[in-house]
This record gives C-alpha cells, sequence and structure tokens, in this order.
C-alpha cells in the first residue's frame, strides 16, 4: 500500500507531459485522460491508511533523502484535491469548450494537481517549496487562460504577488537551513523541540508566515485574490478558490506551526487575529460587491479567516471546527463558483444588476447555488452549519466569547450577500434585452448548463448535504476529521 | 508566425563562426548529460548548454535555419519524452525494487561505471531532453516565433 504514495504525484505529472502528445492522436483524449487520473487518485487515495508513514525515496533514510508524509491530516487533503479535480475535469468538458488551445488546459490543471499533492506529501521544506512553485506557476497560466486583457492583468498582478511570497518564503527557508542544519520536516521539529527561536528564526518563521499567508490570502496579504478568482475559467476559480489556496498555504502554515515549530500561545493570539480581522474584512468587502465573481472571491477570504480564527483557538474542538469547515469549503465555495461560471454563460454578464429572473432557464444552477448558499451561511441541515456550530462551541469553551459572537454575526453576513445573489440572479422576472442575456432570449438552457456542467453541480450540491453526516460519529469527533485534527494536537513531530 | 516575417540572421562572419561552433556546443552539452554521474552537471546544466546550440542557430542564422533544425513540434515532443523518461526511470525503480526511484539499474555489473551510470545517467537523459527542449521553447516565446501552437499540435 505504501508504494503507492508516490504515484499522487507520478501519475498527474506524467499525464501532464502525455497529454500535448496524446490529442495530436485525437484531441478529446486530454480531457478524457484528465478525468481517468484525477478518478485514480481519488482511489489511491482512498485506500491510503490514515496512520503515519514516511516514504523514503530511493531508499534513502532520513534525513539524507527525499521523504514524503502521509497522515489523517494529508490523507484529508488528498481525498479533497482528486475529489474536486474529478469534479472540476467532468465540468471543464462542457465548459472549457469556449476557449482555443483545450490541452494546455488540461496539462496545467494535472500540474496544479501535481504541485497540491506534492505540497501535501512533502517531507522537506524544499521540496514542499518546489511543489508550491509548481502549483502556484501553473495556476497563474490558467488564471490568464481567457486571454482577454483583465485575465492577463490579473495572472500578471497573482504573478507579481506570488512572486514576492515565493522570494519570502525562500529567504525564510535558507534562514531555517542556516540556523539549523536541515531542511527535513522530522529532523527540523526535532531540532527545535525544547529551545527557545532564536531571533533569527523568530525572523525566519514571520517571513513563513507572510509569505505562506499571502498565498493564502490573509489580509492585509489579499489583494491579489479578488482578481485572479474572477479572471480565472469558473472551474479554475473553483479549483483555486476551493484547495489550491488552502493547500500551498493554509495547510503549510498549519503544519510549520502546530508539528514543526511548535505552536505557543503568542501564535495563536496571531492566528486568532490575523483570522478574525481576515474573516470582518473579507465578509464585509463581499457584501458591497456586484460582480459575482468578485463577490465570491471576497467571500472566500472572509472564509479563510474563519478557518485560521478557529485554529487560533488551539483546542481540539476549535481545530476540528477548522478542519471541518476547511473541508466544507472545499465543497460549497467551487459549487458557487461553478455556478457563477452557468450564470455568466446565461446572462452574458457578470454584473448582478444587469440580471433578473435566471431561475427558469438554468433551474439546475439556481436549486444548486441555493444549496450552497444555505450552506456557507450556515444554515441547517448543510454542512456549512455543523463547522460553524462546532468552531462557536469551540471559541465558547475556550472562553472566546468576542469571537464566537463575531462568527455569528458574520455568518449572518454571509446570509445576506448571498441572498443578494439569489434575489439579484435567480428571482424577479426576466426583462433583460436579448443583446445583454443571450440565453435567456433564445430561451436556450442546453448553452448554460449542459449535462456535463450539471452533473458536477448536482454532485457537490448532495456532497453540501451529505458532508453533515460526518457528524453522525459526534460533533468532537467528525468522520475522517477528528484523525487530521489529531495530528496537529499531537504537537512537533517526534524523531 | 503570427503574422510577422521570420528574420533571415545576422552577418557571414557571424554565420559561419556559429556553423562552426553549434556542433561543438551540442556536442558539450550532450557529453554533460552523459557524465553528470561522474563529473559536475547534468541533465539540467547539459540541458542548458545543448539549448544553447540552438539558440545560437536561432539568433544567428536567423528563425527560419533555427526552426528548420529544430521545430516547434519536436520541442514540444521532446519536452514530453523527456518528462516521460524522467518518471518512467523513477517509477522502474518501483516497479522493479519496490521503491520509488530506487536505483536499480546500478552498472556496477557491466563492470565499466566509468561510462555507464544506469538509472542516474537515464534519468539525466530525460532531464537533459526536457530542460533543451523547454529553454528552447521559452527562447521562441522571447524571440516572437513560437505562435501558432495550435497549428502544429
Amino acid at each position: 500500500m505504501n508504494n503507492l504514495i508516490p504515484l499522487l504525484v507520478v501519475i498527474p505529472m506524467g499525464v501532464a507531459f502525455a497529454i500535448p502528445l496524446a490529442v495530436r492522436m485525437n484531441p478529446r483524449l486530454g480531457e478524457l485522460l484528465s478525468i481517468l487520473t484525477a478518478l485514480t487518485l481519488l482511489v489511491i487515495s482512498l485506500f491510503l491508511p490514515s496512520q503515519e508513514i514516511i516514504y523514503h525515496i530511493g531508499n534513502w533514510p532520513t534525513p539524507d533523502g527525499i521523504d514524503l508524509r502521509v497522515d489523517g491530516l494529508s490523507k484529508l487533503m488528498l481525498l479533497i484535491i482528486s475529489g474536486l479535480a474529478l469534479v472540476v475535469g467532468i465540468y471543464s468538458v462542457g465548459f472549457i469548450r469556449q476557449f482555443t488551445g483545450h490541452y494546455r488546459y488540461y496539462t496545467l490543471l494535472m500540474l496544479m494537481v501535481t504541485g497540491m499533492n506534492g505540497v501535501v506529501l512533502s517531507g522537506d521544506l524544499f521540496n514542499l517549496y518546489i511543489f508550491v512553485e509548481i502549483a502556484t506557476i501553473a495556476s497563474y497560466a490558467l488564471v490568464a487562460f481567457g486571454g482577454e486583457h483583465e485575465d492577463l492583468e490579473a495572472s500578471f498582478k497573482y504573478a507579481v504577488l506570488g512572486g514576492l511570497s515565493s522570494s519570502v518564503i525562500l529567504i525564510g527557508i535558507a534562514l531555517v537551513y542556516g540556523m539549523t542544519g536541515t531542511l527535513n520536516l522530522t529532523h527540523l521539529a526535532s531540532r527545535l523541540d525544547g529551545h527557545v527561536l532564536t531571533p533569527t528564526l523568530q525572523f525566519a518563521l514571520a517571513l513563513l508566515f507572510c509569505g505562506f499567508g499571502l498565498k493564502s490570502a490573509l489580509v492585509p496579504f489579499h489583494t491579489w485574490l479578488p482578481d485572479a478568482y474572477p479572471a480565472a475559467p469558473a472551474p479554475i476559480s473553483a479549483i483555486l478558490s476551493g484547495i489550491t489556496s488552502k493547500a500551498i498555504g493554509l495547510y503549510v502554515l498549519v503544519r510549520l506551526l502546530f508539528n514543526v515549530f511548535g505552536i505557543t500561545d503568542d501564535l495563536l493570539l496571531l492566528l486568532r487575529w490575523s483570522g478574525g480581522i481576515t474573516m470582518v474584512v473579507g465578509a464585509l468587502l463581499a457584501l458591497g460587491q456586484w460582480n459575482i465573481k468578485r463577490l465570491f472571491a471576497y467571500s472566500s477570504v472572509s472564509q479563510v479567516g474563519l478557518i485560521v480564527l478557529a485554529f487560533g483557538f488551539g483546542t481540539t474542538a476549535g481545530i476540528v471546527g477548522a478542519i471541518f469547515h476547511l473541508v466544507n469549503h472545499a465543497v460549497f465555495k467551487p459549487l458557487l463558483f461553478l455556478n457563477s461560471g452557468a450564470i455568466e454563460i446565461a446572462a452574458g454578464t457578470r454584473d448582478l444588476r444587469k440580471m433578473h429572473g435566471l431561475r427558469s432557464t438554468i433551474p439546475v444552477t439556481a436549486t444548486t447555488h441555493m444549496v450552497g448558499s444555505l450552506s456557507i451561511a450556515g444554515i441547517p441541515p448543510f454542512n456549512g452549519f455543523w463547522s460553524k456550530l462546532i468552531i462557536v462551541v469551540a471559541a465558547v469553551n475556550a472562553g472566546f466569547m468576542g469571537w464566537a459572537s463575531l462568527v455569528v454575526l458574520m455568518s449572518i453576513v454571509t446570509l445576506a450577500y448571498q441572498l443578494k445573489v439569489q434575489t439579484a440572479a435567480f428571482f424577479g422576472s426576466n426583462t433583460r434585452s436579448p443583446e445583454v442575456t443571450p440565453s435567456i432570449a433564445t430561451g436556450s438552457r442546453s448553452n448554460a448548463e449542459p449535462l456535463f456542467m450539471a452533473v458536477p453541480m448536482i454532485i457537490l450540491a448532495i456532497g453540501c448535504g451529505a458532508l453533515s453526516l460526518l457528524t453522525l460519529t459526534g460533533l468532537d469527533e467528525p468522520f475522517f476529521v477528528a484523525s487530521a485534527a489529531e495530528v496537529l494536537m499531537k504537537g512537533v513531530f517526534t524523531w | 508566425m503570427s503574422g510577422q516575417k521570420p528574420t533571415e540572421g545576422m552577418s557571414l562572419i557571424v554565420k559561419t563562426t556559429c556553423g562552426w561552433l553549434k556542433g561543438f556546443i551540442l556536442l558539450y552539452g550532450i557529453h554533460i548529460i552523459l557524465y553528470g554521474h561522474l563529473t559536475p552537471g547534468g541533465g539540467f546544466a547539459g540541458g542548458v548548454i545543448a539549448a544553447s546550440a540552438f539558440l545560437l542557430i536561432l539568433l544567428a542564422e536567423g528563425q527560419r535555419a533555427g526552426l528548420k533544425t529544430f521545430s516547434k513540434k519536436a520541442a514540444l515532443t521532446w519536452r514530453s519524452v523527456g518528462a516521460l523518461i524522467f518518471l518512467a526511470v523513477a517509477g522502474l525503480g518501483l516497479v522493479v525494487t519496490g521503491t520509488f526511484f530506487e536505483n536499480f539499474w546500478t552498472g556496477h555489473a557491466s563492470g565499466n561505471f566509468t561510462h555507464f551510470g544506469g538509472s542516474i545517467q537515464a534519468s539525466e537523459i530525460g532531464i537533459g531532453l526536457l530542460v533543451c527542449s523547454s529553454l528552447y521553447l521559452v527562447a521562441m516565446v522571447l524571440f516572437g516565433c513560437a505562435f501558432g501552437f495550435e497549428s502544429e499540435r
């Protein structure tokens, strides 16, 4: 079973390079190979054991060689990545036909999956950095995939800020290596364990926090996100918001803080405040948006803030709530972005003020969007309710009444901006002019939500309900999530 | 060519010098790739040197001659082939010994490790092809002669 671990990186990378050759035989092979690869990765991830495994590449022992690490948290992340890649792959079959150069899209998508899987599996800082770069550079190109002026501008902004964060991370890694002489995460944790961080290492940790904070879009490092997500094609916005920013940003951040450097009260305070501010700023900015994708992008900022805030409680319940909300966000936010793709095709615009009464034109989108909206706002019985409930209870139990109240308040704000989308896009009479709303004018439903686009939205909407079932094992230990939280609660890796 | 006229290269002196040098540069790149298991260098360094031979042709003899020597389609193919060779060598380690990237083909059995580097050498060849063709493609994009991939797919 352990031999399957490297395949999680090798298969998508191999397919990424095989697609340009395969499409010469048949142009449709790109999408077929991508979907089959995502399905294979999902099956492999399901069969991985939840207990800790360290795989030595080339049989080189730690810390001389390259390690791949699997545990409850990385298994959960791998499941989300491959599951989302599968859904996005299916949706892309219907959506990406409007663009040229399909095979490049699928190649880049597979490279992004390679990078994310690599980050999650990496057992050392340098390879982790390499995989972060693979995922990030692929996402720069995907954001610019539309080729329009605003796509290129957003991609450029993303690339500049992403490059800045990568530089900061690399300097942080260099300082860590200079001070400790190792980059292997387990070895590094053992060298740091029980020691007070020197000023240089504190500086290195600050650099890593800022670098990965930028990749996670924590305020004030969030400015790239509201441009990048709207510019990207809808399926790419879905995967970027659903998992990429979590895998290459948030996941690494909590790994380093909890399992390598060791969490302290000061760091928890930092997490609470940066998460809290991000949550409030993101939600308030989302409330004022009329561009549907930009609204969802700011909503992503807010939800990331909530997750970071919950990590900052430092208790088991807080971490369980944070990880559960991360999982839920990887379902409802991609759903909302996929909805936005269908809405944009149907209405011919992203401006909420210019669309009305789309419910009859795109009924699947309207229904699934309702489910996604209720989930993200934390309305029972959907998954978002349970994760927010766990977070609020964790905050109250930890004595953070103010933060608990703020989480509830921001949930109301979330409901407000989701209702704004609902009323603007789906309700009211359809009185738009034919040139603004081409699909409505022709009464063509199939253009806006063909089968390949409708099925992934339905799957994700079912996921919003089904993930609530994870709490059947208890609110304090949801299925899959509890074993992931346990990894962080164990503290630093032991040598 | 995206509508623009391909360049015809530099002066006769430069073209003649380039004609003499390009073979040696390419040979040196191949040498660095093949002996990466023994000497400083390897697939990456050798790939860069080999790519510089093709870039020299592109610059000195013009885009038409450059693309005739190493076309976009060929570069795209060799880029993929190089990456797949690298992954195949790593994957064969898993198949043969049960460990990913295990050096299963050590070269000791041949009794001549100097020239034969086993799976290290094979993976260096893959990296060399990947780096050489990728760098060449990057240069083509920068020179503005890489557009129109669709027609060459």
